[in-house]
C-alpha cells in the first residue's frame, strides 16, 4: 500500500450542517422522516407498436418498481392504447415512474390519476356449484352476473372498484373457489378532465 | 474539435438508384454524411456489406465486435455525431452488447446495425439467431426491428436522428436478411425523429428566474459541469458564466475538459478519486449549478452526505434525470447550451464569491495532487502521465481503459479542451482503451495526437484490436501502466478485504512490447525513470501504432479516495483513513 497524500485529516476539515435522506432529499436533521409508500394509479397513452408493453413492463422490473396491476387496451383511436398501472411506492419513485414512462418513445402522455378518478376492475370467479342459490344471491348483491352454471361449477363475473371486488371475493370464498382471473384496474379521469393529452401533431 | 465531414463521391459516378433494402440502409448512412463504419462481417449482415462495396463510406474491419462498438462510441464522443458499428446476427450482435451498454451509460451517440436471420426463421432458434432487440432494449436509447425493404432506410435514418438528438445515446437497427435482400426502389428520406419524441430546447423562464435568484444569493456557489456540457457544446457558455461571475467550477469525470483545468477557477473533478478540493467545495457549497450530470454514485458518494447544505439547480435535457438521484430544488429541462445562456441572462447580479473562492484556494493548497519519487525505485505511473502530457499538444485525444491507470490519467493530465478525454465512465469497461483509441484516431484531425493509457489487465481484454491499428497504420500510442495486478481491485482488497489479494495478481504476464511487435505495432519498454523521457518521445514519434510497456511501482495506489457510498468530505488521503 502506498503512502498516500498530504493534507489535513478528515476530522480536521470543515463539516456541513445539513443532511439528506436516502432519496437525496434535503431534510431537517431533527426530522428523520423517510417517505412512506402509497398506492396510486398511473395512466399512459401509448402508440400501438410492437414491443410497447414490453418496454413499459421492462422499465418497471429493471428499476425494481413494484407493479400491483397493469392493464392495456385500445382507445377511440385505433392507433393508440391506454395503459393503466397501479403501483405502491414512495413519492419520489412515483414521480420517477412517470418520468421514466414518458421517456419510452412510443408513450404519448402519462400522468398520475387523482383519487377521484373513475376506475373499475373485472374479475371472473369459478366455484363449486354445491349451493347455486346462495352463490346467485351473493353475486346479485355485488351486481355481478352468472356467466356459466353447470352441475358441478358456476362462473360469475363481477365488476367494481378494487375494494368492492376484494369484498365480493371474501364473501365468495365460502364456496370453494376453483379459479380466479382478475384484470387489474383500468381508469379514466372524472368528468371534463382529460385523462391524457396528445399533442396536435399526433391527432 | 468536431471535423466537418463530407463523403466524397467521384463526380462521374453519381449515386445509383437504390435497388434493395441493403442499399437503402447504406444510402441512409450516406445521407447522414457518415464517412466511416466499424464492424465485422458475417452471414446475416452480408447484404449490407455487399451494398457498402459500392459506397464511398469506408469500413474498418475490427478484430471483435466489442471493439467495433467501442470504436464507434469514441468516434461519436469525439465528433459529436453518431459513430456506426455493424455486426452479424447472434454472436456478432451479442458481442456488441458491452459497447452499447457503455455508450448508453455515457450518453455517447452510436448507431448499431445488426444482421438478423430471415424473418420467417425469427423465433425458431435458427442458426446464429438471438433476440437482438430484446437483448439490447435496456441498453439502447431506442432500437428497431426492420420489417420491410421499403421502410428500412427511413428506419436507419430515424435511428441516426435518435442517437444524435436530445440526450445522445446508442440506437440499434436489427436487419433480417430477407429485408436487406429484398427489392425496393424507395430512397430513404431525410433522417427524422419520431413524432412522439421532441426533446425540450429551452427551460421554463420562470424556473430559470427563480434558480438564477437563488444562485445570485448564494455565498458558496459552485458550477458542476457534467458530460452533458460537452455533449451539448456548452463548454464555452459554462466558461463565460464561471469567469464573468467568479464562481469555482467542479467537473464530473465525464465532464473533464468542459472547463480548462489550468484556469484559477477550476477545481478539477469530484467523486471517488476526484481532488480533495473539488469534493470539499461540493460538500460545503450552499448552491450548486449542476449541468448535464446524472449525479452518479461515483460522483456523489452516499447521497445522505452529498452537498447537504446546497440548494441544487439541475439542468438536464432528460427530464427523468431531474431528482432521480439527488433532489433538485430547481429543475431546468432543456439543451445545456440554451439553458446556460438563459441562466446567465437571468442572473440579477453576480454572487459575492470573493471569500469563497479564497477558501477554495486554501483547499487547493492543502490537498494538492502529488506523489513521491525515489529515482532508484520503480517508476511512478503519475510521472509517466505527466511526461506524456508535457510531450504532447493540448488537443491530444486521451483514451483509457478502466482501473487505476484511468484515475491517474484523469488526475495528472491537465485537460483544457472538451472532447479530448475519451474514457468509459458509467459502465467502467475494462478493455475500452485500445478500440477507443482506434475510433478516436478516425475522428481526430490530421494534426491531433491520440494516446491511450491502459492497465495490464484492461489491455489484455482488447489488445487484439492492435491488429487493426497496424493494418490501417494508425498513428496512436498506447502506454500500458503495467503493475502486474488488476490494480484497482488489489487496492480495494488491501483497503477493505484485509489485504487478501484473491485473483487480482497476475503470476505471469506477457511482454507487451514484444506482443505489440507480433501484432505489427512498434514496441517499447520502460523500467526506470531515466528511460521515460526518451522513450515517450520515441514512441510518440514512431509511425503507426506503438505500445510502451511501462513497468510501474506495483504497490502504488490511487488517492484521494472516497470509499463506495462514503462521505465526499471525508475523502481518504491514505489507506489508514479509509
Amino acid at each position: 500500500m502506498s503512502d498516500g497524500l498530504q493534507g489535513p485529516a478528515p476530522e480536521e476539515r470543515p463539516r456541513p450542517e445539513g443532511r439528506r435522506n436516502s432519496q437525496g432529499i434535503r431534510i431537517d436533521p431533527e426530522v428523520e422522516a423517510e417517505p412512506e409508500p402509497r398506492r396510486t394509479t398511473i395512466t399512459a397513452l401509448v402508440e400501438n407498436e410492437p414491443g410497447v408493453l414490453s418496454e413499459v413492463s421492462d422499465l418497471f422490473s429493471r428499476r425494481q418498481y413494484n407493479i400491483e396491476s397493469l392493464t392495456v387496451g385500445t382507445t377511440q383511436n385505433p392507433e393508440w392504447s391506454r395503459v393503466t398501472v397501479v403501483v405502491e411506492e414512495p413519492d419520489p419513485n412515483i414521480e420517477q415512474i412517470e418520468k421514466q414512462l414518458d421517456k419510452v418513445v412510443p408513450v404519448i402522455h402519462t400522468r398520475e390519476l387523482g383519487s377521484d378518478a373513475v376506475s373499475r376492475e373485472l374479475v371472473l370467479v369459478k366455484m363449486d356449484a354445491d349451493e347455486p342459490e346462495r352463490v346467485h344471491a351473493i353475486t346479485e348483491m355485488y351486481d355481478g352476473t352468472t356467466l356459466d352454471a353447470g352441475p358441478r361449477s358456476v362462473t360469475v363475473e363481477l365488476t367494481g372498484s378494487e375494494r368492492e371486488i376484494d369484498d365480493a371475493l371474501d364473501a365468495l370464498r365460502q364456496f370453494d373457489i376453483r379459479e380466479i382471473a382478475r384484470t387489474g384496474k383500468t381508469a379514466l379521469a372524472r368528468g371534463e378532465t382529460k385523462t391524457s393529452i396528445a399533442p396536435d401533431r399526433l391527432k | 474539435m468536431s471535423s466537418e465531414r463530407t463523403i466524397e463521391r467521384d463526380p462521374d459516378e453519381s449515386a445509383q438508384p437504390v435497388t434493395s433494402g441493403a442499399e437503402s440502409v447504406v444510402r441512409a448512412l450516406e445521407n447522414a454524411s457518415v464517412d466511416t463504419v466499424f464492424g465485422v462481417q458475417g452471414g446475416a449482415i452480408m447484404p449490407v456489406y455487399d451494398a457498402l462495396y459500392d459506397s464511398p463510406i469506408s469500413h474498418v474491419t475490427m478484430a471483435h465486435e466489442q471493439g467495433a462498438a467501442h470504436a464507434a462510441d469514441a468516434y461519436g464522443h469525439v465528433t459529436g455525431t453518431p459513430g456506426i458499428c455493424m455486426a452479424t446476427s447472434g454472436p456478432g450482435a451479442t458481442n456488441l452488447v458491452t459497447g452499447l451498454a457503455d455508450a448508453d451509460m455515457d450518453s455517447d451517440p452510436v448507431v448499431a446495425l445488426t444482421g438478423q436471420v430471415p424473418t420467417e426463421f425469427v423465433g425458431s432458434d435458427a442458426f446464429q439467431e438471438t433476440d437482438t432487440t430484446g437483448v439490447t432494449r435496456p441498453i439502447t436509447k431506442e432500437n428497431y426491428f426492420a420489417t420491410d425493404a421499403d421502410s428500412v432506410g427511413d428506419t436507419v435514418g430515424e435511428a441516426f436522428a435518435m442517437a444524435e438528438r436530445g440526450r445522445q445515446g446508442p440506437t440499434l437497427v436489427d436487419l433480417p436478411k430477407d429485408v436487406t435482400n429484398a427489392d425496393t426502389d424507395r430512397e430513404p428520406g431525410s433522417a427524422r425523429l419520431p413524432d412522439t419524441y421532441r426533446p425540450a430546447t429551452e427551460a421554463d423562464p420562470a424556473d430559470v428566474d427563480a434558480a438564477a435568484k437563488a444562485f445570485a444569493d448564494a455565498e458558496r456557489p459552485v458550477i458542476l459541469a457534467g458530460g452533458g456540457v460537452i455533449k451539448a457544446e456548452a463548454s464555452d457558455r459554462v466558461r463565460d458564466l464561471a469567469i464573468e461571475n467568479d464562481v469555482p467550477v467542479v467537473t464530473t469525470m465525464p465532464g473533464i475538459g468542459a472547463f480548462p483545468e489550468d484556469h484559477d477557477l477550476s477545481l478539477s473533478w469530484a467523486g471517488m478519486h476526484g481532488t480533495g478540493y473539488a469534493n470539499l467545495a461540493l460538500t460545503m457549497s450552499d448552491c450548486i449549478f449542476a449541468v448535464g450530470t446524472r449525479f452518479d454514485d461515483r460522483l456523489t458518494g452516499g447521497v445522505e452526505t452529498f452537498a447537504p447544505d446546497a440548494e441544487i439547480i439541475h439542468v438536464d435535457i432528460d427530464p427523468a434525470e431531474i431528482s432521480k438521484n439527488i433532489q433538485a430544488d430547481h429543475g431546468l429541462v432543456g439543451d445545456a447550451s440554451a439553458v446556460v445562456r438563459q441562466f446567465a441572462d437571468a442572473l440579477p447580479r453576480a454572487p459575492d464569491t470573493e471569500e469563497w473562492v479564497a477558501t477554495c484556494w486554501t483547499w487547493k493548497n492543502d490537498y494538492p495532487l502529488e506523489y513521491s519519487i525515489d529515482e532508484d525505485g520503480p517508476v511512478k505511473p503519475q510521472f509517466v502521465v505527466e511526461a506524456v502530457d508535457a510531450a504532447t499538444d493540448d488537443d491530444t485525444l486521451v483514451t483509457t481503459g478502466v482501473g487505476q491507470h484511468q484515475m491517474w490519467a484523469a488526475q495528472y493530465w491537465t485537460f483544457t479542451e472538451p472532447r479530448t478525454w475519451v474514457s468509459s465512465h458509467g459502465l467502467g469497461t475494462m478493455g475500452y482503451g485500445v478500440p477507443a483509441a482506434i475510433g478516436a484516431r478516425y475522428a481526430a484531425g490530421d494534426d491531433q495526437s491520440v494516446v491511450c493509457f491502459d492497465g495490464d489487465g484492461s489491455f489484455l481484454m482488447t489488445c487484439q484490436e492492435l491488429t487493426v491499428a497496424a493494418r490501417e497504420n494508425l498513428d496512436l500510442t498506447v502506454f500500458v501502466l503495467n503493475n502486474e495486478f488488476i490494480g484497482m481491485v488489489r487496492q480495494w482488497q488491501d483497503g477493505f478485504f484485509d489485504g487478501r489479494r484473491m485473483a487480482s495478481e497476475y503470476d505471469w504476464i506477457p511482454q507487451f512490447d514484444v506482443l505489440a511487435e507480433a501484432f505489427g505495432a512498434t514496441g517499447f519498454r520502460i523500467d526506470d525513470y531515466d528511460e521515460v523521457e526518451d522513450t515517450v518521445e520515441a514512441a510518440l514519434a514512431a509511425d503507426g501504432p506503438s505500445v510502451v510497456d511501462v513497468h510501474i511501482d506495483p504497490e502504488e495506489d490511487v488517492y484521494p479516495m472516497v470509499p463506495s457510498g462514503g462521505d465526499n468530505g471525508l475523502f481518504a488521503l491514505a489507506g489508514d483513513q479509509l
